[in-house]
């Protein structure tokens, strides 16, 4: 029997009904999954569905949004018929998610020790003074000096890093299986993110946890995930290992992404750019979601939604451009 | 590699800062109250006269219920400091007992209304969708109904009005108005990302709203409290003033000057109406000022006074 995957995520739909009866269709059939101790990265622009899929296998979907199809399995278990009770012993306890915004992801009237302290008196049912040694063990672990000190401080007396780190050390408090990671970084300097990153990757060897990587940066991408699946208008586009996906780029939209990052053995005036925007969700084109705004664009792509085919082994892409690939080759 | 940066950096001591070490949210308000002279003022008034109220029996041996015929509407004697009123009863001790009536009433009915104000208010601040529809509506039928007049015709139903029944007709008529407060401060804190982050750890609801919103919201909650108990303590002075409050014999401060309708006693005692006048005037400026020092020290844009 195939070893469980740690996280299987089918034909995931989270669709959220707005007031004036039209239908956002943030997450449109995303299927993904993720291997014990590997790194999965999604990439995709503001609105491309990247977060709402996060919160979805975590089934933190709001009013008005509901996941309306999908089957969401977590080492092998569905999660689908679990009640919200059940949720939130699986939430924190299996897997665990670190936020983009690490100033406001942290309850401003309660110390940082408070705060780590009662996820494990929860999850793991410890008394107050192992829990205490706990925290500032954990603390250390993600690299934060003077922990003893830092358990009775409160989050506005620490820098934005240190409250990512801060956010780290709850998120892996539990031994996850799973961590997902969503825009950890954005809203840190450049030499703080590279710290961050590496210390979820070490955090991630460390307690062999997978890690599922949302960011539009495909400069993080390269350099720490080992698989990536590029999304637009809530669907997947590209699919692919990392390298395989930067040195053979297939889809247009992942394409686009490429050109306009800056490359440093290049010397060029402007950056390219994907000209247009996202479409809103609840008015997408109807073929192809990136039809509007693709360079190639030809009558069929207006017409019909191309399929998500392997074009090479594990290189998946949703183009009409190479819907014969896998014959001619 | 990855800490070296940090540590150099947070290692050193932090001087400047030690001010504000290590001080909760609220910790740091209350530093600020303590600058505001008025409220600091306002919170030894309202003790000392609530230590007062509740020394009564040190002060005065007279059971201020006590009717004695032979001593009507009599001026200031040695036994008698404030006089007498019309049923002959010492005006003194029912000056200290009334003021005990009238600050249960204003706290009690103030407690009574924040649970049920908090309560609401967090179920259709969390909730939202139905539960919130539902709760606003009733609060949009309550505020709808004037509240005087309500309060005026249950009284008038009601044979016997006791402080129990006063307090509760209070809570149950006046907490449209926090559940409101309390909802609004928490559709906004709803959208905070520590909200998303407790849920994505795996907390239940009602953690949740213990430990994430309503400290958060203490700010507007113990000012709304504050002000509100000063309007209740106004409120049954009023109600009992025009005979609606709580009734005699029970001495309240309201009741004592409602005495003072009678032209003759307005005139010629002003010893009996002048000293529960002010003990209203006092408390409820006391707390209002206290109010508006909670207010000023929970707001986040004070933050340079």
């Amino acid at each position: 029997m195939k070893k469980h995957a740690v996280l299987d995520v089918a034909q995931l739909k989270t669709y959220f009904y707005l007031n004036n009866g039209q239908v956002a269709k943030a997450v449109d059939g995303v299927s993904l999954s993720i291997s014990p101790g590997e790194t999965v990265a999604i990439v995709g622009e503001s609105g491309s569905g990247k977060s709402i899929t996060a919160l979805s296998i975590m089934k933190l979907i709001n009013k008005p949004g509901r996941i309306v199809n999908g089957e969401i399995a977590l080492n092998g278990k569905e999660m689908q018929a679990l009640s919200e009770k059940q949720m939130t012993g699986i939430r924190g306890n299996d897997i665990a998610m670190i936020f983009q915004e690490p100033m406001t992801a942290l309850n401003p009237v309660f110390t940082i020790g408070n705060q780590i302290t009662e996820i494990l008196r929860k999850h793991k049912k410890m008394n107050k003074k192992d829990a205490q040694a706990k925290a500032i063990h954990l603390l250390k672990t993600v690299g934060i000096p003077r922990a003893e000190e830092i358990i009775h401080e409160y989050p506005h007396q620490l820098s934005g890093g240190m409250r990512q780190r801060v956010m780290i050390a709850m998120a892996i408090s539990c031994d996850p299986k799973l961590l997902i990671a969503d825009e950890p970084t954005t809203a840190l300097d450049v030499t703080i993110q590279a710290q961050i990153l590496d210390l979820m990757l070490e955090m991630k060897e460390k307690f062999h946890m997978a890690l599922l990587l949302i960011t539009h940066d495909l400069g993080v991408v390269s350099e720490y995930a080992d698989r990536v699946l590029v999304m637009y208008g809530g669907q997947i586009v590209e699919q692919a290992k990392t390298k395989e996906l930067l040195r053979h780029t297939k889809h247009p939209y992942t394409q686009g992404l490429m050109q306009s990052l800056p490359k440093l053995d290049e010397d060029v005036d402007r950056l390219g750019t994907i000209k247009g925007m996202v479409p809103p969700a609840y008015n997408f084109p109807a073929g192809c979601r990136f039809s509007s705004r693709c360079p190639f664009v030809m009558d069929k792509c207006k017409v019909s939604n191309p399929e998500l085919t392997e074009i090479d082994t594990d290189h998946f892409v949703r183009c009409h451009l190479y819907e014969n690939a896998g014959d001619e080759s | 590699m990855t800490t070296k940066t940090d540590e150099t950096i947070y290692n050193q001591p932090d001087k400047n800062n030690s001010m504000e070490k290590n001080k909760s949210p609220f910790q740091i308000a209350m530093h600020r109250f303590t600058r505001n002279k008025m409220a600091v003022i306002s919170v030894f008034v309202l003790l000392a006269i609530i230590i007062i109220c509740i020394l009564a029996p040190v002060f005065t041996d007279i059971n201020p219920e006590e009717t004695n015929l032979l001593l009507i509407e009599k001026g200031p004697s040695e036994e008698h400091i404030l006089g007498t009123n019309g049923l002959g009863q010492d005006n003194f001790s029912r000056l200290l007992y009334g003021g005990r009536i009238s600050l249960i009433v204003g706290f009690s009915a103030m407690f009574f209304t924040l649970v049920i104000g908090v309560l609401l208010g967090s179920l259709a601040g969390y909730y939202g969708g139905k539960i919130d529809n539902i709760i606003m509506r009733a609060t949009d039928i309550m505020l709808m109904l004037p509240f005087l007049v309500l309060v005026l015709t249950i009284m008038a139903i009601v044979d016997k009005v006791t402080i129990g029944l006063f307090v509760s007709i209070i809570a149950l008529t006046s907490w449209p108005n926090l559940t409101r407060i309390i909802r609004g401060s928490y559709l906004s804190l709803r959208e905070q990302e520590f909200i998303l982050s407790a849920q994505a750890i795996g907390a239940s609801d009602f953690r949740i709203i213990a430990k994430h919103f309503i400290p958060n919201a203490i700010g507007p909650i113990v000012v709304n409290a504050t002000l509100m108990m000063a309007t209740y303590i106004i409120i049954e002075s009023a109600l009992s003033f025009i005979g609606f409050g709580i009734p005699q014999p029970t001495p309240t401060w309201g009741n004592m000057i409602s005495e003072a309708q009678n032209i003759r006693i307005l005139r010629n005692n002003p010893e009996a109406w002048i000293p529960p006048g002010l003990g209203i005037l006092i408390t409820v400026l006391a707390i209002n000022f206290i109010g508006d020092g909670l207010r000023d020290a929970f707001d986040p844009r004070s933050n340079q006074r």
